[in-house]
C-alpha cells in the first residue's frame, strides 16, 4: 500500500516507466496501448502535458513569487504601473508559437487515424442497448457480446473478480498486423465503441455508419467499455478484444461456423418443457432481465411487467412476435437475430411459466426455426 | 466626498423602504431585492444540486451497486447537471448582476424593473416543474444534462415533456434577465463613464448577456424540435424518418458551447474586481482584459463541435474545430497573465474573497490546461467521455465559476448587510473547500485516463481506490458549504459595522455609498470618484 503510494506520486511525476499490470488500481496514466496510433497518441499526450506543467511553473511562480514577496505584511508598497503594450503582445504571440507547435504533431497523428483505405478484414460493429454485435463481413459470421460478470458480483453477494464489469460471453477476436477497418452503427440510441489500447473510439449512431481503424501488434486481451450514455445500463456493456495470430485467427473462424451448425441442428430435436425452462431461464436472465428484472416484475412506467402480462398469458402468436420483432418506438428490441431459435423458444417459454405464469405450454424450437427461416440470411444464426 | 452627499441627501428627501410582508418580496420592482432573491434561490439549488452530486459519489464509493440503481443513477446525473448550471451559477450570477451593475455605473436600479421581477419569479416554477418529474411514474429526466436524441426522444421518459417546458422557461427568464443588463449598461451610466471606464464585471456581463440572447433561443429550438419529434410525428433526430441524431449534437452544443462561457465569463468579471482590490494596485491591462472576453465571446461560437469530435465529422471539420478552440487559450492565457501582473508589485493582504480569488486563478487555470489537452482531437479520442472530462469541466466550474460566486459573495457581503464578515469562518470555509474540491476532483484525472468512462454507476476494480477518494473529498467539499450558508446568515444578523469602504483597496462607485446600501441608490446621477475620472 506504502509502496503503491510512493509509485503514484512517482508516476505522477513522471519518474517511473509505465507498467501495464502493476499497481493498476492507483493507474494515473493514459494506456500507451498496442497500436502504433495509439502510440502516437499517447506520446502527443505526454508532449502536451509537459508543456502544460511548464506555463504551469512559469506563471504560478511568479504568482507565488508575488504572493509571498508582495505582501503588505511584508511591507511591500504597491507600484503604479497597469499596462504594457510590448509585455501583452509578447505574451500574446509566445502562447500562439506553442500552440502552433502542438498543431503540427496533433494534425499529423489525426490524419493518420483517418486513413481508413486498404484494410484487409471489416468488422461491422452494431450497438444495441446494452451489448455489441459483431459481424464479420467478409467471414459470414456475427454474434452478440454480452456482460459476463454474474448479477450477484454486481449487487454485492459475491466476491468481485479481476475483470469485473470488463468480461463478456464472446470476445470479439481479431488477427495481429492486420488492418482491420470496424464499421460502427446503432439499433438504438448512440454507443460509442471504445478500447483504450487501440486509442479507437467512434460513435455507434443509429441510421448513419462510421468508421474507424486499427493495426494491432501484439497478442493480447484488450478491454474497452462503451463511452457515449445509452441508457440505463450503460456501465453494463463491455468491449473485449482477443487479439491472436493469423493462423490462430483463421482456426478460430472455421471453429465458430462449426458451431454454428450444431446450435442450428438443436433446434430441430425435440426439447421438454423442464429443459425448455431451464435454458429460458439463463437467456431471460442475459437478454431480458436488465429491463423486466428477474422476477419480471419491470419497471413502471418504463419497462413494463412480463409477471402476470396480458402479453405472457395471452395469445403465443403474439407473445412470440413481439420477442422476435421488438415493438417500434420503444426500448423493446427485435431478438429473432439476437438469439438463436433454441434460445427464443426457451426464452418464450420460460416467460409463459415462471413467476406465477403457468400455462403449462412450451414453445419448441423448431416452431421458432421455422418463422425464422422466411426472412434473409441470418435465420440460422 | 460630494457624491455621498448628494446620494444621501436625494435619498433622505424622497425616502420609502421596502413594502411589508410577502408582498415585497412577490411584488418588488427593487434590483437589492431581486438580486437578493435571486441569490438565495440559487444557494437553495446549489444544495439540491449538491445533494444529488453525493448520492452520486456514495453510490460510487466502492464498486457493485450499493445504494441506488442504474435508473436512478442516470436521474441523478441529469438533474444534478441541470440544476448547477441552469439553477445555481447563472442565477447566482444574474443575482450578483442585479446588485452590482446598478451600484456600479451609478444607476437607480436596472432599466427594466418590472421585467426583473417576472424573471425572478419564472425560476421557481420551472424548477419546480423540472424536480416534481422525480415524483413521476417513469422518473425524472435520464438521458444525461446533454439530453442526446434519440435517447432523450424516442427512449425517454414521459417526464421528458415537462423537462422540455421547465427548459423552455428557464430559457425566457434568462433572455429577459439578459435584455435588462444590456439595457442598463448601455444606457444607465453615470455621466462621464464612458464604456472604457465601465468596470470589468459589467463588461464581461454584457457581453454574456449578448452571448444569452444568441443562444438561449437556440436551446429553445432544440427543445422545441425534441417536443416535436416525441409528440407531434416529426423526424428531426430519427434517421428512420431522414433526420439526423448528429443534427441534435451540432444545435446543442452551438448553444453548449457558449453557454460555458456564460458560465465563466462574469466569474473573470468578478475576479477582475476582487485581485485589484486586495493587491492595492489598478487591473493590469484592463482594455486588453475587455478585448480578450470580447474575442472569447466570439471564438465561442466557432468551436461547438470540439464536443463531438467522435461523433465521425469529416478530416477537415475536425481540424477546423481543432484550431479554432487551441486558439481560445490565447485570450484565456493574457487574463490569467494580467491578474498575475495585477499582483505582481502589489500589496497584497489575504481576506475571504482574496483567498477564493487566488484558488480561482490557480484551479481555473489548472481546468484550462485540460481543456487545451481535450482540444487535440487525436488525444480527445481518448480523453471523450472519460472521467478526465469530468475533472476538467469541473476544474473550471466549481474552483472556477462557484469559488468566483462565493468570492463576490464574500467581498459584497459588507456592501449587502452593512457587516463584516467574520474572517475566522471564512477561511475556514475557504481552507475546507479548498481542500474538499482538490480531493474531490484531482483524482478524477487520474481515472478518467486509466480508462472510467463518465457517467457509469459501476466500474472495474482498477478505478475503486480514486473513486474512494474522490467520494470522501466531495462529501469534505459538500459538508463545507454548511459554513458558507453559516457565514451568510450570521453576516446579515450582525457583524462587525461595515463602512462605506468596506475593503482599504475597494475602487469604484459602490465603495462610495453607505454600507447597508440604501433601499434606493443614485435617485440623481453621481460624479464619478477620483478613481474613475
Amino acid at each position: 500500500m506504502g509502496w503503491k503510494i510512493i509509485k503514484t506520486i512517482g508516476s505522477g511525476l513522471g519518474l517511473t516507466v509505465y507498467t501495464a499490470t502493476a499497481s493498476a488500481a492507483w493507474e494515473v496514466n493514459l494506456t500507451p496501448g498496442v497500436t502504433d496510433v495509439s502510440r502516437s497518441v499517447f506520446d502527443l499526450h505526454m508532449t502536451i502535458f509537459w508543456i502544460c506543467v511548464a506555463i504551469a511553473l512559469v506563471v504560478f511562480g511568479v504568482m507565488f513569487w508575488s504572493i509571498f514577496h508582495h505582501r503588505k505584511s511584508r511591507g511591500a508598497k504597491a507600484h503604479h504601473f497597469h499596462e504594457n503594450t510590448m509585455v501583452e503582445v509578447i505574451w500574446t504571440i509566445i502562447p500562439i508559437i506553442i500552440l502552433v507547435a502542438m498543431a503540427v504533431p496533433a494534425t499529423a497523428t489525426l490524419v493518420q487515424m483517418y486513413d481508413t483505405s486498404e484494410a484487409e478484414l471489416d468488422v461491422q460493429i452494431t450497438g444495441y442497448q446494452w451489448k455489441w454485435r459483431y459481424d464479420y463481413l467478409d467471414h459470414e459470421l456475427n454474434f452478440f457480446s454480452n456482460l459476463s460478470t454474474p448479477r450477484d458480483q454486481i449487487s454485492n453477494e459475491a466476491d468481485k473478480q479481476e475483470h469485473y464489469l470488463l468480461e463478456v460471453d464472446r470476445h470479439l477476436v481479431l488477427p495481429v498486423e492486420t488492418k482491420i477497418r470496424f464499421l460502427l452503427t446503432s439499433n438504438d440510441v448512440i454507443h460509442s465503441w471504445w478500447v483504450p489500447a487501440l486509442a479507437v473510439k467512434k460513435d455507434a449512431i443509429p441510421g448513419f455508419i462510421n468508421e474507424a481503424w486499427t493495426v494491432i501488434n501484439e497478442p493480447g486481451i484488450y478491454r474497452g467499455q462503451c463511452a457515449e450514455l445509452c441508457g440505463k445500463d450503460h456501465g453494463f456493456m463491455p468491449v473485449v478484444i482477443e487479439a491472436v495470430s493469423k493462423d490462430d485467427f483463421n482456426q478460430w473462424l472455421a471453429d465458430a461456423r462449426v458451431a454454428e451448425q450444431a446450435e442450428a441442428a438443436a433446434a430441430e430435436r425435440v426439447w421438454t418443457l423442464d429443459e425448455l425452462m431451464q435454458q429460458g431461464e439463463q437467456v431471460y436472465l442475459r437478454a431480458c432481465a436488465a429491463c423486466h428484472l428477474p422476477n419480471g416484475a419491470g419497471v413502471p412506467g418504463a419497462f413494463p411487467a412480463l409477471k402476470g402480462s396480458a402479453v405472457a398469458l395471452g395469445d403465443v402468436a403474439a407473445h412470440i412476435d413481439i420477442v422476435l420483432n421488438g415493438k417500434s418506438g420503444t426500448a423493446m428490441q427485435a431478438f429473432r437475430d439476437q438469439l438463436s431459435a433454441t434460445e427464443l423458444a426457451a426464452v418464450i417459454t420460460y416467460e409463459r411459466n415462471a413467476w406465477g405464469n403457468s400455462l403449462g405450454e412450451a414453445v419448441s424450437p423448431a416452431q421458432i426455426a421455422r418463422l425464422l427461416t422466411p426472412s434473409t440470411g441470418e435465420a440460422e444464426q | 466626498m460630494s457624491t455621498l452627499d448628494t446620494t444621501l441627501h436625494a435619498d433622505a428627501h424622497e425616502h420609502h423602504g421596502p413594502a411589508k410582508g410577502m408582498g415585497r418580496w412577490l411584488f418588488t420592482t427593487n434590483h437589492k431585492d431581486i438580486g437578493s432573491m435571486y441569490l438565495w434561490f440559487s444557494l437553495l439549488m446549489f444544495f439540491v444540486g449538491g445533494c444529488m452530486a453525493l448520492m452520486i459519489r456514495a453510490e460510487l464509493f466502492q464498486p457493485g451497486l450499493q445504494l441506488i440503481e442504474p435508473g436512478f443513477f442516470n436521474q441523478m446525473t441529469t438533474m444534478h447537471g441541470l440544476i448547477m448550471v441552469f439553477g445555481a451559477v447563472m442565477p447566482a450570477f444574474v443575482g450578483l448582476a442585479n446588485w452590482m451593475v446598478p451600484m456600479m455605473i451609478g444607476a437607480p436600479d436596472m432599466a427594466l424593473p418590472r421585467m426583473n421581477n417576472w424573471s425572478f419569479w419564472i425560476l421557481p416554477f420551472a424548477f419546480a416543474m423540472l424536480i416534481s418529474t422525480l415524483f413521476m411514474e417513469g422518473g425524472a429526466p435520464n438521458f444525461g444534462w446533454t439530453f442526446y436524441a434519440p435517447l432523450s426522444t424516442t427512449y425517454a421518459p414521459p417526464s421528458v415533456t415537462y423537462f422540455i417546458f421547465a427548459i423552455h422557461m428557464m430559457g425566457i427568464s434568462s433572455i429577459m434577465g439578459a435584455i435588462n443588463i444590456i439595457a442598463t449598461i448601455l444606457n444607465m451610466r453615470a455621466p462621464g463613464m464612458t464604456m472604457m471606464k465601465l468596470p470589468l464585471f459589467c463588461w464581461t456581463w454584457l457581453i454574456t448577456a449578448f452571448l444569452l440572447i444568441a443562444v438561449m433561443p437556440v436551446l429553445a429550438g432544440v427543445v422545441t424540435m425534441m417536443l416535436m419529434d416525441i409528440h407531434f410525428g416529426t423526424s428531426f433526430f430519427d434517421a428512420g424518418g431522414g433526420g439526423d441524431p448528429v443534427l441534435f449534437q451540432h444545435v446543442f452544443w452551438f448553444f453548449g458551447h457558449p453557454e460555458v462561457y456564460i458560465m465563466i465569463l462574469p466569474a473573470f468579471g468578478i475576479i477582475s474586481q476582487i485581485i485589484p482590490t486586495f493587491a492595492r494596485k489598478r487591473l493590469f491591462g484592463y482594455a486588453s482584459m475587455v478585448y480578450a472576453t470580447a474575442s472569447i465571446a466570439v471564438l465561442s461560437f466557432l468551436v461547438w463541435a470540439h464536443h463531438m469530435f467522435t461523433v465521425g465529422i469529416p478530416l477537415a471539420g475536425e481540424l477546423f474545430f481543432m484550431y479554432a478552440t487551441m486558439l481560445i487559450a490565447v485570450p484565456t492565457g493574457v487574463k490569467v497573465f494580467n491578474w498575475v501582473a495585477t499582483m505582481f508589485r502589489g500589496s497584497m493582504t489575504f481576506e475571504t474573497p482574496m483567498l477564493f480569488a487566488l484558488a480561482f486563478v490557480v484551479l481555473f487555470t489548472i481546468g484550462g490546461f485540460s481543456g487545451l489537452m481535450l482540444a487535440i482531437a487525436p488525444v480527445d479520442f481518448q480523453y471523450h467521455d472519460t472521467y478526465f472530462v469530468v475533472a476538467h469541466f469541473h476544474y473550471v466550474l466549481v474552483p472556477g465559476a462557484i469559488f468566483s460566486i462565493m468570492a463576490g459573495v464574500y467581498y459584497w457581503l459588507p456592501k449587502w448587510t452593512g457587516h463584516m464578515l467574520d474572517e475566522r469562518m471564512g477561511k475556514l470555509h475557504f481552507w475546507l473547500s479548498f481542500i474538499g474540491v482538490n480531493i474531490t476532483f484531482f483524482p478524477m484525472h487520474f481515472i478518467g485516463l486509466a480508462g472510467m468512462p463518465r457517467r457509469i454507476p459501476d466500474y472495474a476494480l482498477q478505478f475503486a481506490d480514486f473513486n474512494m477518494v474522490a467520494s470522501i473529498g466531495a462529501f469534505l467539499f459538500g459538508l463545507s458549504q454548511l459554513i458558507f450558508l453559516w457565514n451568510v446568515i450570521a453576516c446579515v444578523r450582525g457583524g462587525r459595522k461595515a463602512e462605506a469602504r468596506a475593503w482599504e483597496g475597494a475602487e469604484g462607485l459602490e465603495w462610495e455609498i453607505p454600507s447597508p446600501a440604501p433601499y434606493h441608490t443614485f435617485a440623481t446621477p453621481p460624479q464619478l470618484p477620483e478613481s474613475l475620472r
